[in-house]
């Protein structure tokens, strides 16, 4: 039996989202596809399974990535789908715990990865924003208003940089003890 | 020639490669040798594998022509030289650390 759940999830609480997939997995239902916002799920075993999740450093379909791919299923790590950059995995729980970084430095290029792809889109809101107030100045066309909600996003996405930078932060220090 | 540790994931790759092997075998190669302490993550393992052949630690070893199949990797007479450099400071971490722990010999 399948079951879908919709769901808004930002970026930035990517390792919420993994939680909260590895509690679906945990009572029987396993990450079997995703979209955006959208999650189905089919029924195996309780924690038969273990999810995880990346920002993928290419995209889903450059040759890169497939080679990446290739890697990870030799590990035993099935790729259960992408949305833009993101990529969902899932490995049987009998191969042991399972995360795709296993270091400070990897998980904080990660982060930073994660960092600057939302930098990338605030900055993109800004812009929108900034050009239809210009255009509102100029024709007074309401329509140009909506450019406010550009603004609303970039705020968005600036909250988002906060909270993962002070994920980043926390690995730094922590670094400067453990490898 | 080394100027700081190896991470201990990098370690264990070096390690593990002594005998060419690829990915997956250095997961449970290194796991092994920990005892079960060390997990590389594939993710992990995939990045340092990159650095270390852009490094030229590390190298691909030319496989028989099979398409598709898993890549195997070895160490390079470099890396070797930078895993020996490694395996003496680690030696000396533990040399002084018996020596002052274990109280061994308290002349310095």
């Amino acid at each position: 039996m399948r079951k879908t759940v919709h769901k808004v999830i930002w970026g930035w609480d990517f390792d919420k989202e993994e939680a909260w997939l590895n509690d679906m997995a945990a009572k029987g239902l396993s990450l079997i596809s995703v979209g955006l916002f959208r999650y189905d799920f089919e029924e195996t075993d309780p924690g038969e399974y273990q999810i995880a999740l990346e920002l993928l450093e290419h995209t889903p379909n450059h040759p890169e990535t497939e080679q990446y791919f290739r890697f990870l299923e030799e590990t035993g790590v099935e790729q259960i789908g992408t949305v833009f950059r993101w990529a969902y995995y899932r490995r049987k729980t009998v191969d042991g715990p399972f995360e795709v970084f296993s270091d400070k430095e990897s998980r904080m290029k990660h982060l930073i990865r994660i960092l600057w792809l939302i930098a990338l889109v605030a900055g993109g809101n800004f812009y929108a924003g900034v050009y239809n107030l210009w255009l509102f100045h100029l024709w007074h066309n309401p329509i140009s208003l909506l450019g406010i909600i550009s603004f609303v996003l970039c705020a968005l996405c600036c909250w988002g940089i906060w909270k993962l930078w002070k994920k980043i932060k926390a690995l730094k220090e922590e670094g400067q003890i453990y490898e | 020639m080394m100027e700081t540790a190896l991470t201990e994931a990098v370690y264990y790759i070096l390690l593990s490669l002594l005998t060419p092997m690829h990915g997956y075998g250095i997961m449970q190669n290194a796991e092994t040798l920990s005892g079960g302490r060390v997990r590389l993550a594939a993710g992990t393992l995939y990045g340092a594998l990159s650095t270390l052949v852009a490094k030229g630690w590390i190298e691909n070893v030319p496989d028989g022509g099979e398409a598709g199949r898993q890549k195997k990797y070895r160490i390079t007479r470099l890396g070797r030289e930078v895993l020996e450099g490694e395996w003496n400071r680690l030696g000396e971490l533990y040399e002084n650390g018996r020596m002052l722990l274990k109280g061994e010999d308290r002349t310095i």
